[in-house]
């Protein structure tokens, strides 16, 4: 007896264990990733249809009008474009000298921890306390202006900084130690053991981040209107310290006339015109880590 | 190619050589200086001193509260070949590393005792471990080559320690000597990571000989390789041995036995057993751990 129950559960062991859970998992995970994925696609669908006819070469060249058949993007794009060159400029040698700092020199202490601890939390600070305080610091502080270009730059630059760091140290870390080992075994000293070998070799990954890190930048709204950005301009910038309007603010403010032409045709149009600047970004970014992929 | 490098490591020199605001680096090299007459023996591969060129004294390396080396006093002498063994665990590399202070890079390190280098305790506080490792060599157990071009490895050292001038052909002779110039002289430009593993090896041995040290430290170069290409190796390091002082670590008794003149034998516990000729250890080992050992029959 004893030993028929045994064959059996031997039996058993091999084809016969029960896969209704195994299948459920499988498909309660492909819905879960078929819902987002439809929606998202549905989404695009449904901006893309709105934009047909809206979005043509007078658009992209004109500045906004009151007429929606006269609007155009071209000063919130310039505007766009102009805030996301100075915050890479502010951003990248500020977060990859951060990153160089808490990975090569700093000492595992309480203090680097202390630091290290809450860099991670900026990162999780929602945009609009960023905003205040790009209100207070530099528009009232060091008085750049109410949403001039520097004003807004330096905002959002620090919005994005944590992320910036967080993914150059990110980036440093994963340079082998074997490599920074053969380099000081060579009589390197330690910066030109940075410069030489962990920065080479980490600039792709520093690189990726600071493009993503910038793409999220590009969509910031709330920091824009804390430091009192205009939502239209009618002419592009012509200094750093003029007022300035972005894509996602353009969008707002003709989200919010009266007319169903605006709110639909034009704002489809802004929004096509942004995810594909956005999604331009995202791709070199991309470019970028296959590229240095292939070659280790 | 080589103008673009030239002048870029031209720039880097002014950048990292100019300043040399340590004192030790001046008092390291001054001793260079200072005993140039009497190393210039290098020059005659025939001449085998005894002198002692490293002598530790009483070296306790700590990692943490672990003792990982217990009271090692030896005397290794000039170019020859210093073999050493031991059971894993037993503390080898971290002898390796407190010569050129490479254990200053691992945190928790603390080291205790003297450790002369030419007669200058190489734990003073007026060395500086940066010009201290421009004398003495590395080379790792496995190849770590850069991703950089063959010849920008083999350059590397030259160009942070500023010795840029006539490049090419120190490039040359360090890949001549590591027995590898015949297998890439037309393909300098690729990468160093396109090489086999014992390739990669040759590569960083000529990468360390390149700056022309004066002791060259060596962890298990041959562990990761094949017998043929182990064997180039022990070849190399023969031939290095005429002119350098070679440091080995190595687990394979018959490696010690072929290539080195001296041989330390390390056991657990981080204690140095025994130290000697190498016939001596191999054929009538004082100690009889030390003949356990080298016989196989624990470790
Ligand atoms: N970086 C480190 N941090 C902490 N402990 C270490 C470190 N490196 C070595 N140790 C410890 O020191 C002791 C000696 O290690 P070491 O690497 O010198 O041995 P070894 O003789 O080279 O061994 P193997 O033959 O396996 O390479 C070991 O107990 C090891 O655990
Ligand atoms: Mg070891």
């Amino acid at each position: 007896m004893a030993a028929d129950t045994q064959e059996a559960s031997v039996d058993s062991g091999f084809g016969q264990i029960s896969r209704t859970k195994d299948v459920a998992f499988r498909l309660l995970a492909l819905a879960a990733t078929l819902i987002g994925i439809v929606s998202l696609a549905a989404l695009l669908l449904n901006v893309a249809v709105d934009a047909v006819g809206w979005l043509d070469w007078s658009f992209l060249t004109n500045p906004p009008h009151p007429n929606p058949n006269n609007a155009g993007f071209l000063p919130a794009i310039v505007g766009s474009i102009a805030i996301m060159i100075m915050i890479a400029l502010v951003t990248f040698p500020l977060g990859v000298g951060a990153a160089i700092y808490l990975e090569e020199y700093a000492s595992d202490g309480y203090l680097t921890r202390f630091i290290q601890l809450n860099i991670a939390n900026l990162a999780g600070v929602p945009s609009v306390v960023y905003g205040l305080l790009g209100l207070g610091l530099f528009v009232g502080l060091f008085n750049i202006g109410y949403g001039s270009v520097l004003a807004a730059a330096f905002t959002v630059a620090l919005l994005i900084l944590p992320i910036v760091i967080i993914s150059a140290q990110e980036a440093i870390r994963s340079v082998p130690d074997s490599q920074r080992q053969a380099s000081y075994g060579m009589g390197a000293t330690k910066w030109q053991t940075i410069r030489n070998v962990v920065l080479p070799r980490a600039m792709p990954g520093i690189m990726t981040g600071t493009i993503l890190a910038l793409g999220r930048a590009i969509g910031e709204t709330a920091p824009l209107i804390m430091i009192a950005a205009p939502t239209t301009v009618f002419g592009v910038p012509n200094s750093l310290l003029s007022k300035v309007s972005a894509m996602p603010l353009q969008i707002y403010n003709w989200a919010s006339y009266p007319q169903t032409e605006f709110q639909y045709g034009v704002v489809a149009a802004g929004v096509v015109t942004l995810l594909v600047i956005l999604l331009t970004i995202n791709s070199v970014a991309i470019i970028i880590r296959n590229r240095y992929q292939q070659r280790t | 190619m080589t103008n673009k490098q030239m002048t870029s490591s031209e720039t880097e020199q002014t950048d990292d050589q100019q300043p040399n605001p340590t004192p030790g680096t001046d008092s390291l090299a001054d001793r260079g200086t200072d005993i140039g007459v009497e190393t210039s023996s290098r020059d005659d591969p025939a001449t085998v001193t005894d002198r002692t060129i490293i002598e530790s004294r009483d070296l306790d390396v700590y990692y943490g509260d672990d003792q990982a080396l217990n009271g090692i006093s030896m005397e290794i002498p000039e170019q020859q070949v210093t073999a050493l063994i031991g059971p894993s665990g037993c503390g080898k590399s971290t002898f390796l590393r407190s010569i050129n202070r490479m254990n200053d890079l691992i945190d928790i390190a603390r080291v205790d005792g003297e450790l002369f280098f030419r007669e200058k305790n190489v734990y003073d506080d007026d060395v500086d471990p940066v010009a201290l490792r421009r004398r003495i060599g590395m080379v790792f157990q496995s190849p770590n080559p850069f991703p950089k071009s063959i010849y920008d490895n083999v350059a590397y050292g030259l160009r942070v320690q500023g010795q840029d001038d006539n490049l090419d052909e120190k490039v040359h002779t360090a890949l001549e000597r590591a027995a590898l110039l015949d297998e890439v002289e037309d393909q300098l430009d690729s990468s160093g990571l396109d090489l086999s593993g014992g390739q990669q090896q040759r590569l960083c041995i000529a990468r360390a000989i390149a700056p022309d040290p004066e002791v060259i430290l060596m962890d298990e170069p041959a562990s990761a390789l094949d017998p043929v290409a182990t064997s180039k190796i022990e070849d190399l390091i023969e031939d290095l041995a005429e002119e350098y002082t070679v440091i080995i670590v190595t687990h394979n008794m018959q490696q010690a036995a072929r290539i080195s003149d001296k041989t330390a034998v390390f056991l657990t516990g981080g204690n140095l057993v025994e130290f000697d000729d190498t016939t001596k250890i191999f054929e009538n080992p004082e100690s009889d751990r030390v003949e356990d050992y080298i016989t196989g029959k624990f470790g």
